[in-house]
């Protein structure tokens, strides 16, 4: 596998997620490759309580699959379970 | 239409823009803060949403409802910040030439709202605990 280079990306948190991570937003140095191996290294480093399996991600203000590479400069939102209504 | 609101919403103003000459039929939901929730006594809830993201997709079930049912007009408010009991949450209104259509596109609009906006509830209740709902260990995979 080709080694992965350092990007900045910027992420920002709502409800669950800013309350355990105690930040609205801020911008991370990452080698992660994609928006899944994000969320591993901030659950990680932050003990958020939700897997993987029950949070979505927005890339750049628009839902993409976890999966989705990252870039330099992307704006990350993950979301939790929504309950809006 | 589709907007966040920070402020109480005053459904009966916002229905009376709905009403048309070629209008037949006029439902309005109004979703509101109860006062329980799974046996337990609830004095508050707190939304907070994603508004960048929340609006886009808004603007995708409002079409989608507009595409599927025939209907007229769709408008869409829902709270954010803190709210007491009574007070409205969710209101969406739907004005079609026929009734049939307005019932179908309100409920759609509804549906799909809770199910993909990205807006989160706090409960608050009365003995002192809150929680986000959907956001504990058993709750399902969105």
């Amino acid at each position: 596998m080709p080694e992965q280079s350092e990007k900045a990306v910027h992420v920002r948190y709502f409800a669950i997620l800013r309350e355990q991570r105690g930040l609205v937003e801020e911008t991370i140095t990452t080698r992660s490759a994609t928006a899944v191996e994000l969320y591993a290294e901030l659950q990680a480093r932050h003990h958020f309580s939700l897997s993987q399996n029950f949070v979505k991600v927005s890339v750049n203000n628009t839902f993409q699959p976890m999966n989705t590479p990252l870039h330099d400069q992307d704006l990350l939102v993950f979301i939790p379970p929504v309950a809006g209504g | 239409m589709f907007r966040l609101s920070p402020s109480p919403i005053d459904s009966k103003k916002i229905a009376d823009t709905l009403v048309a000459d070629e209008s037949g039929a006029i439902i309005t939901f109004e979703g509101r803060v109860r006062n329980h929730q799974d046996g337990k006594k609830v004095l508050a809830l707190e939304y907070e949403a994603y508004e960048d993201l929340a609006m886009e997709e808004a603007k995708k079930i409002i079409a989608e409802a507009s595409q599927k049912f025939k209907v007229q007009n769709i408008d869409c408010v829902h709270r954010v910040g803190k709210l007491d009991i009574r007070e409205i949450a969710l209101w969406v209104g739907v004005s079609a030439a026929h009734r049939d259509a307005a019932f179908q596109a309100c409920r759609y609009v509804v549906d799909e709202i809770k199910a993909r906006l990205p807006i989160w509830k706090k409960e608050y209740f009365e003995d002192g605990t809150t929680q986000w709902v959907n956001c504990q260990e058993k709750s399902r995979v969105h």
